[in-house]
């Protein structure tokens, strides 16, 4: 249960966003009419540099790699990642796409029931890129009828 | 960034704004009206799960348990794995709610209300075991594609609703009725509002049956969001996948029901046996029906140091799909010896059977525990994987604890 003066504050500053929402929309309307009729900006002369600069600092972000691994995928970078990222994470997270280990053949069929199935798009060129990543970083580990039992956490059973 | 942290403002506080009104009708609102959003990123909050449960995939929800945490009896949700195959649907209004029966083998398509549909028919509660067609899949080789379950997609617990029979039976069944098929509210991965992310069912004959139910209750309470709710199909002893969430129509069909998961190599396995990797075409693959005899040890947890000559006591769970497991053993030398174990009746047909053993080590050492299950047609578990099939369903392998006694 929310307490009646919190609830009410919560109440204001929601009202005090949703101002600022309707400013800022008011505001970027603006801009993309403005935007429409002037995509390059050139009333601002120069405004290349400035554009590219935030896409990078937007990709950095995102994108941020730590001891090999995409942080927001957990993918591990290498060759195609981006790519990977950018056609395998939408629908589902990265989780299915890594828990999964496949020869090229059974990838490419694996996309194909994606493609006639689960609405996933054609992947031109890209695909040999994918796949590739895929076998290279993640390929099948062999595993015989059973594996032995690994990890155990050893510890002391009390009668 | 800034373009991006913008956008994402506008979202949040419009979302606020929506929120904040919804808010102020608080009070009403109706029991068990969930908004997700409204909830916790931590999964195992959002779902009241243990922590202890493994998250195999977060879109679309994947959780299973570990065998400890299957100790209960009943199972309790917080140890419950959730398999959802499209995104858990978010506003959900019990008021509202309707279920459809249709399809061309009905004889009077009809809808009720749930308030219907508990006031209509009689109800009955069972202990029904759930077993994802899947479980055990991370253990074939070649890989099975698809999320890879270990030990932890299958639970017992009790469900209380109205038998599908009595609503099928009053919307009136023609006799060229050969399969039921579900249909219900939640959402495809890629967003497409045309497409069903499943849509399964089972031949007339497990429809019919007394513990084939439509249910409200899971262990006493309203069915949790990721369980189903408002309304769940449960079909115990067969792939969980049959036991459909969300349900607002069952199709009673005049052929095998061929909605989304039914084709292909979903839940379905060659007819006859193929070496690991072969290739299987369509119309050589079945559809799944009863799960196969499979057992847990839930007590103790893998990992135990016991002192020599202390006695060890263990416990778990047996099933056998349509059947009833008859004999439960144990091996702690890799199947050379097995002993019986104690095996309790189960509660009603299709729930789980509880199993105990009093074991006595001969010296010190490594040990591993085996349980083997036996059915009522005389087949056991197998120690080994079963037989290889492209979507990695159905293996029932012995379960094993690793013990040692210093
Ligand atoms: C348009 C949506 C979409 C995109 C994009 C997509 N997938 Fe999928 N994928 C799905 C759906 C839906 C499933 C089924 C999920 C389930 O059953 O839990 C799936 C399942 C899978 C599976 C499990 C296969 C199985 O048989 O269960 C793997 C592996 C996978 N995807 C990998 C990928 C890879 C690699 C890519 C990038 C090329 C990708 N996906 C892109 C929709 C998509």
């Amino acid at each position: 249960m929310i307490d009646k003066n919190e609830f009410q504050n919560k109440i204001k500053k929601a009202e005090k966003t949703a101002y600022k929402a309707i400013f800022f929309s008011f505001l970027a309307s603006v801009l993309l009419l403005f935007a429409a009729y002037d995509p390059t900006f050139s009333i601002f002369g120069n405004k290349e540099t400035a554009l590219t600069y935030s896409d990078t600092v937007e990709n950095k972000n995102e994108d941020k790699i730590e001891n090999g691994v995409h942080i927001r995928t957990g993918l591990v970078d290498a060759e195609g990642l981006i790519t990977v990222v950018n056609n395998c994470t939408n629908c589902h997270s990265a989780k299915l796409v890594i828990q999964n280990r496949m020869n090229t053949e059974r990838w490419n069929t694996t996309i194909k029931w994606m493609q006639e199935t689960q609405n996933l798009w054609d992947l031109g060129e890209n695909q040999e890129v994918i796949v590739n990543y895929l076998v290279t970083n993640y390929p099948p580990i062999a595993k015989g009828r059973r594996l032995n039992l690994t990890d155990i956490n050893w510890y002391t059973l009390k009668k | 960034m800034k373009r991006r942290s913008f956008v994402k403002k506008t979202v949040l506080s419009s979302f606020a704004a929506i929120i904040g009104t919804e808010l102020i009708f608080g009070a009403n609102m109706m029991e068990g009206y969930t908004p997700l959003a409204l909830q916790e990123p931590n999964p195992f909050k959002l779902f009241s799960k243990n922590k202890e449960m493994l998250v195999l995939n977060d879109k679309p929800w994947n959780i299973e348990a570990q065998a400890h945490l299957l100790d209960d009896k009943v199972t309790p949700n917080s140890s419950m794995f959730i398999r959802n195959n499209g995104k858990i649907p978010e506003e959900i209004n019990p008021e509202t709610w309707t279920l459809t029966i249709d399809g061309e083998a009905v004889k009077n398509k009809k809808t009720y209300t749930l308030a219907d549909l508990k006031s209509t028919f009689k109800q009955h509660t069972y202990q029904l075991t759930l077993e994802c067609g899947g479980n055990g899949r991370s253990e074939f080789d070649p890989p099975a594609k698809g999320n890879q379950w270990t030990i932890g997609a299958v639970h017992c617990a009790s469900w209380t609703g109205i038998r599908l029979r009595d609503i099928l039976e009053d919307a009136g069944i023609k006799s060229n009725a050969v399969y039921i098929g579900y249909h219900a509210v939640d959402a495809h991965l890629s967003g497409d509002p045309s497409k069903e992310p499943i849509s399964r069912g089972c031949p007339m004959s497990k429809a019919l049956q007394d513990e084939t139910i439509l249910a409200f209750q899971m262990n006493g309470e309203a069915i949790p969001l990721a369980h189903g709710y408002p309304l769940r199909l449960i079909a115990g002893g067969w792939p969980a996948s049959v036991s459909g969430k969300w349900l607002n129509r069952i199709s009673i069909r005049d052929k095998v029901h061929d909605g989304t998961k039914m084709m292909g190599t979903a839940y379905r396995v060659p007819k006859n046996p193929v070496a690991p990797g072969e290739k299987v075409k369509d119309e050589d693959m079945g559809i799944i029906e009863s799960m196969p005899v499979k057992s847990l040890i839930t007590y103790p947890k893998t990992g135990a140091t016991l002192k020599e000559n202390q006695p060890l006591e263990i416990r778990g769970h047996a099933w056998a799909g349509e059947l009833e497991v008859e004999k439960m053993e144990y091996s702690i030398d890799f199947g050379a010896t097995w002993t019986t174990c104690l095996v309790e009746k189960p509660a009603n047909r299709l729930a789980w059977q509880h199993f105990s053993a009093s074991i006595n080590f001969p010296k010190k050492g490594y040990y591993e525990i085996w349980a083997k299950a036996i059915d009522s047609n005389n087949i056991a578990q197998p120690m080994l994987l079963p037989g290889w099939n492209p979507k990695g369903y159905l293996n029932n392998a012995c379960h094993r604890i690793a013990i040692k006694v210093v």
